[in-house]
């Protein structure tokens, strides 16, 4: 583990979230066929929060998070970005609009034919047209900012365990400073520990720069760690938001069962007779 | 009345999928022709495609012109007309057998290495992810394939051609006793540049067709490992049954007296 020792989140003496809402989502709704994902997601993101979206699987949380990144459009409902409507943008503008997102894939998604730098340094060579000497600099000093050394660099992903993977997919994420960032799922299939390194990363790349970040998950853990304000999701709708400090007593069955991780409750997990 | 709904419901999903393709075809060809290009990424599949599928397209080449005049002399023997040969090679090779057979190989190699590298970057994110990073994939994996697969099958071909009709040489001159310069002459007499040229044009719709369908059917896998290898299928055969139509309707366009 070569992650330095850093505060959580609600350790920090960082500068309150300011109210002006960055992501604005009205009765977003979406089906494949005849399964509806999402129901009329109704949620607000304010400018330099960290928002959690918790839920358990299948309920629409990555789903969600594709349809404001735009790769998925919803069949109805309104997602505005700094106020301004983003589900009926022309590709061109729709590709301007991707510059103010970062994402980190829960698998990490690196592309496997590229060494780890130029993973790394993609946005900025193709997206923004750096040169690549320029671009590999960077990509080194984000390596190093997520607790790798330079030799990485030159490996291929493949080569990388799984916690480094996710490492390089924070750097990458980061690379060209995304005003907005999203994280997927991004401690599931890590040990513990691990898992507390990637949390404490996330919380400091974000704190750093100064940027509005959604963290979808169902690890509670992670969640308390990395969250401002925690927002429940349940077949397809969002059933309750509030501050991460109040998850524990928030008054909903259905987030006490889901915080508790109690089968007993209003959820009711579809399992199939075998 | 039922097998009157099937009927429908399997028109429709030809019609979905045919205007699927059409779609697919169509956004492809237009980042082909629109700024930003990726010049190495076109490279490395101009790399991938030519280069690479030499020695394949090669080997069947020289095989196949070895055979054809060993066939050709066993068959013409019967009516004395062993001097043809040469020319039938030559004919054969460039009109017909060079395209397509090397079409075909190509469509086994490079059709299915495109299907499974897109296939398994469309199951691992990897293609939403480039989206994320501000790059559109159909700019950055899709039109560079197809170009990289027009502008090399027809280098390929070329090629096979040359190789082809030198294996033809080599058993009529080494096995069945032709004289060198006699064969050669003969290859030359007969051959018009719009057998070599028809070939070539075959190699180019080839080419593209290969590209597209190995696309294709990478982009819209899903599933996992079994879509990925369903793709992979997918990908050869539409190429493969592609190339014979469309072969077929290339040879009317070029050579038809009626």
């Amino acid at each position: 583990m070569s992650a330095r020792p850093m505060p959580s989140r609600s350790d920090t003496n960082r500068t309150p979230p300011s109210t002006t809402p960055k992501i604005t989502l009205k009765g977003v709704t979406k089906h494949f066929g005849p399964k509806k994902v999402l129901n009329g997601i109704d949620l607000q993101v304010g400018t330099g929060e960290s928002l959690v979206v918790i839920g358990g699987s299948g309920t629409g949380k990555s789903v969600m998070l594709k349809c404001i990144l735009g790769l998925l459009h919803p069949d109805s409902g309104s997602i505005r970005v700094d106020d301004a409507e983003t589900t009926k943008l022309n590709p061109r503008d729709r590709e301007k609009l991707q510059h103010k997102f970062g994402m980190l894939f829960q698998g990490a998604a690196l592309f496997d034919s590229l060494p780890v730098w130029e993973n790394v340094a993609f946005g900025l060579i193709q997206g923004e047209h750096m040169p690549r000497a320029q671009a590999k600099e960077i990509a080194i000093a984000k390596l190093g900012a997520v607790g790798l050394t330079p030799d990485v660099a030159e490996l291929s992903p493949s080569e990388l365990s799984g916690g480094m993977q996710k490492r390089v997919g924070l750097a990458r994420a980061i690379a060209d400073e995304p005003e907005i960032i999203f994280f997927d799922e991004p401690t599931t299939g890590l040990d513990p520990i691990m898992a507390d390194v990637i949390n404490e990363l996330i919380v400091e790349c974000v704190k750093d720069l100064g940027a509005t970040a959604v963290t979808i998950t169902h690890d509670m853990a992670s969640a308390r760690k990395i969250a401002d304000r925690v927002a429940m999701i349940h077949q397809g709708r969002i059933i309750w938001t509030g501050h991460a400090k109040d998850i524990d007593h928030s008054g909903n069955p259905y987030v006490d069962q889901f915080v508790n991780g109690r089968a007993d409750g209003p959820i009711k997990m579809q399992v199939r007779a075998l | 009345m039922g097998f009157l709904a099937a009927t429908g419901r399997a028109f429709l999903v030809f019609l979905e999928a045919t205007g699927r393709l059409a779609m697919f075809t169509g956004t492809a060809l237009s980042h082909c022709v629109r700024p930003p290009f990726y010049p190495r990424q076109i490279l490395r599949q101009m790399i991938d495609i030519g280069f690479y599928s030499l020695p394949v397209v090669g080997l069947t080449a020289l095989f196949t012109g070895m055979v054809l005049a060993l066939q050709s002399y066993s068959g013409f023997s019967r009516f004395q007309a062993e001097g043809a040969i040469a020319t039938v090679v030559a004919l054969s090779i460039t009109r017909e057998l060079g395209p397509v057979l090397g079409g075909l190989m190509v469509a086994g190699r490079i059709g299915a290495a495109m299907a499974a590298e897109i296939g398994t970057m469309r199951v691992t994110e990897q293609i939403d992810a480039l989206s994320t990073l501000s790059t559109n994939p159909f700019k950055y994996l899709i039109a560079p394939r197809l170009m990289a697969g027009l502008a090399m099958l027809p280098l390929l071909v070329l090629v096979a051609d040359i190789i082809g009709i030198f294996g033809g040489f080599l058993v009529g001159v080494y096995r069945l006793d032709f004289n060198a310069s006699s064969y050669i002459s003969r290859t030359w007499e007969f051959l018009e540049p719009l057998d070599v040229i028809s070939g070539l044009v075959k190699a180019a719709v080839f080419g593209f067709l290969i590209s597209l369908m190995g696309c294709y059917h990478g982009y819209h896998s899903k599933g996992g490992a079994q879509g990925v290898g369903a793709a992979t299928t997918n990908a050869v055969v539409s190429a493969s049954i592609m190339i014979l139509i469309s072969n077929y309707l290339i040879t009317g366009l070029f050579f038809s007296t009626k």
